[in-house]
């Protein structure tokens, strides 16, 4: 649950390529009815963006936060679901380009949604054993939906990463951190499929919020702390309407959650989903502050985080873009520039 | 089977690394053994801020063939604030705003790839400065 | 002091799309032409201007290659490379064997054969006159890099696109009259104008054809020459320079600094100066190139490059015609032969073809974007 080390973030970085499709003009290409559209729009990559490159922005926006010599990382790790090989680690690529390698840990996570969030754990564990004076973690995807499906209205594009190091250095510190996981097949993608498959409502309830309110519960009680303790709660988005009502059955209510919740602007970004939504959080948030954290992934299993913010998060979030001017900075395209772009047309 | 000669430049790409003559402080990029300005062979690495402007531009209509997918896609001539011109693409800027004088920034993005199956070659291309907007 | 050296022979094939023909076929057309011309069928030495024949039709050892298909037995044959500008540094490699005494008669032969790939891929090899790595890895293609050359030529000199319009008019006006040009009628300056973009500002009518076409000229002492003709044609001056090879590593992007040089020598070696050039074949491979080339070799002054096109001097009867049998532009541009047939159209003017009364001509040549120039002085031999 907790480090024999204390440790905490020293700097977090975050990143959304700029192109936006409405959902609406999703609806009006498979005349699905534009009423029932889960969000407004979602990012969409260009066409010279990957997973890869997105960890690369990440990373140097956390590294800008940190001012720390890329060098002194122990660890680069990406956790995504749309690693542009399939064999061949996203993580070298990207340690490569921020100056980390050669003496530096790298490597791709997968676990759907939940990648990126099990990369920030393993980053504590890291750091907080002594094996690492700093480690970053990186959760990103270029995520995929199948033409037509329901995924499609939300796949999107982005990501956040998180330096690791330890307490005294950091702009949160740590409090506890936390897994729950069980064998639930709600979505999936076999090898060598494009687009994965799904549940459908088999995602809900005994999957989504089964396991993101036992782990969310497991940490509070392990920590003693009640929703009522914090500033900010982040649950992992993959719609509006999830993590809203996951935060108003754990207690958490909504004014707390709406500062973290980028879904409804951007779709969901699967394994940066919780991870952009706490950097969103850190972009505001003021010392003293308590967030509570805690992503899902399909499969399934969360992953809970309890930080207190420090006197330091105040002149380290401006150094480098947040995620509200990532937001902001927005094109919007047309499904078939859409199609392009995600390769849904080939040449 | 292209893999050598990309992986042998990539650090220069993906970081933009260049060269400073020891002798005179002459900055190059990309690198260079023979200093252009002095002759000296001494040099070391020199890494660039990655911060520059356009001082020329052009949206490329009739491309390689590698690079059929970007389409369209500007170009333009780069101006490092060390000096040094290099040549690059112009990323997430639409063509109408692209004007001489304009300050952009390094990206490391996908600059070409050999089909599905081969190799995805990243480098660094330029875009619009993102303003730090804070809440 | 050696002995001048003449031009005693001419072949130039016709420029297109030649579907039927390969680039040996080509080759050995223009050298049987040069042969009919000159009086003599038979050479010491061949030299073969050609760019990218390995990548085009996946053919190198050209030298070799011609001089058997040609008939011209196991003489020394080489090919000459510099990009677009191979044609040009094969003639003076050429004159240089003549004119040291190695050889008696050397032949040279320009070809390029570019229609059997597709236009993508076409856009591909000539962007290997670039720097590979460091330009067209980026994706930058040819027609881009002189792209970005004309619209710094336009900011810092307050010149606008029309204003280099008139180029391309200029040398299709003269186009009807060449019988192996490519394109043979005039063309409007709105046609340039209003053409479409191709990479902006440089619009289609501002860049010269994609297409296949072979010359030949031969090359001997003035003294053998006059047992041939009694106005033979010498070449007076040569010069070849080069330049960094990326455009972003030129010290002015907008001075062809390689054209400043190479003219110079050329100038120097026939002791005259740009006053005294009567006409100019120039690399008018996009509009962009013919101002900046007028300017580099002494013409114009920095950044009036237009001036005397757009006052008329330009045309045929105008105080210098340039590229008076289309250029690159109409009579087509077969990138590693250009060079040769500049020549060979400066040797037909000067001997005289009915249109200007010119003593003394130069042909510019570009490798690249400039990285390599030559420039060539004829005249007329007394």
């Amino acid at each position: 649950m907790k480090p024999s080390k204390a440790v905490g973030i020293v700097g977090y970085g975050a990143y959304i390529p700029k192109y936006r499709i409405q959902t609406t003009e999703i609806a009006r290409v498979w005349g699905n009815d534009p009423n029932l559209v889960p969000i407004r729009e979602k990012s969409v990559p260009g066409s010279d963006e990957d997973s890869v490159t997105i960890a690369i922005e990440i990373a140097r926006n956390a590294l800008m936060r940190a001012s720390i010599d890329p060098r002194d990382l122990r660890a680069v790790w990406v956790g995504s679901e749309s690693k542009p090989y399939a064999v061949k680690p996203t993580s070298t690529i990207v340690a490569e380009a921020i100056a980390a390698t050669p003496f530096v840990n790298a490597a791709d996570w997968e676990f759907a949604c939940k990648a990126g969030s099990e990369t920030v754990q393993a980053c504590i564990a890291y750091v907080g054993s002594g094996m690492a004076k700093y480690a970053l973690g990186i959760g990103v995807d270029t995520a995929q939906g199948a033409p037509s499906d329901a995924l499609e209205y939300t796949a999107a594009a982005g990501g956040a990463g998180y330096i690791i190091g330890s307490a005294k250095e950091s702009l949160a510190v740590l409090e506890g951190s936390i897994s729950y996981v069980t064998d639930t097949p709600d979505f999936w993608r076999r090898q060598h499929e494009h687009y994965p498959k799904h549940g459908n409502r088999f995602t809900g309830e005994p999957s989504y919020f089964r396991h993101v309110i036992s782990s969310s519960k497991a940490l509070m009680e392990e920590l003693g702390t009640k929703p009522d303790d914090y500033t900010y709660a982040i649950f992992h988005q993959p719609n509006r309407k999830f993590p809203l009502e996951v935060s108003k059955i754990l207690g958490f209510g909504k004014e707390k959650v709406l500062d973290g919740l980028v879904s409804p602007y951007i779709g969901n970004t699967y394994a940066g989903s919780a991870l952009l939504g706490l950097a969103a959080v850190l972009d505001k948030a003021k010392e003293g502050d308590k967030i509570f954290c805690t992503s899902y992934g399909s499969g399934a299993g969360s992953d809970s985080f309890s930080f207190e913010v420090t006197d330091k998060l105040a002149e380290r979030k401006v150094k480098a873009p947040s995620v509200k001017s990532y937001i902001e900075r927005r094109e919007e395209i047309d499904y078939a520039r859409y199609a392009r772009y995600r390769k849904k047309i080939r040449m | 089977m292209d893999v050598p000669r990309h992986w042998r430049e990539q650090i220069k790409r993906y970081r933009l690394v260049g060269s400073k003559c020891k002798k005179c402080g002459k900055l190059s990029y990309p690198h260079r053994l023979v200093c252009p300005k002095c002759r000296s062979r001494e040099y070391e690495e020199h890494q660039f801020i990655g911060r520059g402007k356009i001082i020329s531009f052009t949206n490329i209509n009739s491309p390689p063939k590698e690079h059929r997918y970007n389409l369209p896609y500007a170009v333009a001539l780069v101006e490092l604030m060390e000096g040094p011109v290099i040549t690059a693409q112009i990323t997430d800027a639409r063509a109408e705003e692209l004007e001489i004088g304009m300050e952009v920034e390094m990206v490391t993005r996908k600059i070409m790839e050999y089909n599905e199956d081969g190799i995805i070659c990243y480098g660094y291309k330029f875009r619009p400065i993102v303003e730090y907007a804070h809440p | 002091m050696s002995d001048n050296v003449s031009v005693i022979g001419v072949g130039l094939g016709k420029v297109g799309e030649h579907w039927e023909k390969s680039l040996r076929d080509l080759a050995i057309e223009s050298i049987w032409m040069a042969f009919e011309d000159s009086g003599i069928d038979k050479v010491d030495a061949l030299y073969v201007g050609n760019m990218s024949s390995g990548q085009f039709v996946e053919q190198e050892h050209l030298g070799a290659l011609i001089a058997d298909f040609a008939g011209l037995g196991p003489i020394p044959a080489v090919k000459i490379e510099a990009a677009c500008g191979s044609g040009g540094a094969a003639f003076i490699e050429g004159y240089m064997a003549v004119k040291s005494g190695m050889y008696d008669y050397v032949l040279v032969t320009g070809v390029e054969k570019m229609t059997d790939v597709l236009p993508s891929k076409t856009t591909s090899i000539l962007a290997n006159a670039s720097d590979r790595d460091y330009e067209a890895f980026n994706g930058v293609s040819f027609v881009g890099l002189n792209a970005l050359v004309m619209r710094r030529y336009m900011h810092e000199f307050n010149v606008k696109r029309e204003e280099l319009s008139i180029f391309p008019v200029i040398s299709h006006k003269n186009a009807p009259f060449s019988k192996h040009a490519m394109y043979r009628k005039e063309i409007t300056l709105e046609a340039v104008i209003n053409s479409p973009i191709i990479a902006d500002p440089l619009t289609l009518m501002d860049c010269a054809p994609i297409c296949d076409g072979a010359a030949s000229v031969i090359l001997c002492s003035e003294k053998k020459a006059r047992e041939f003709t009694d106005n033979p044609i010498n070449v007076s001056g040569v010069g070849l320079a080069t330049d960094s090879l990326g455009v972003h590593d030129r010290v002015h992007m907008t001075t062809l600094s390689a054209a400043v040089e190479a003219s110079k020598k050329a100038y120097k070696m026939a002791g005259v100066g740009p006053k005294d050039i009567d006409i100019l074949e120039i690399h008018d491979a996009f509009s962009i190139m013919s101002a900046l080339s007028l300017e580099d070799m002494g013409f114009a002054k920095k950044g009036e490059g237009t001036k005397m096109a757009l006052e008329g001097q330009h045309y045929i009867g105008g105080d210098l015609p340039i590229n008076l049998y289309g250029g690159l532009k109409a009579r087509g541009h077969p990138v590693g032969a250009t060079g040769v047939y500049q020549i060979g159209e400066l040797v037909y003017s000067l001997r005289g073809d009915g249109r200007v009364d010119a003593e003394r001509g130069l042909a510019e040549n570009i490798g690249g974007s400039g990285a390599t120039i030559s420039a060539c002085i004829l005249e007329r031999g007394g």
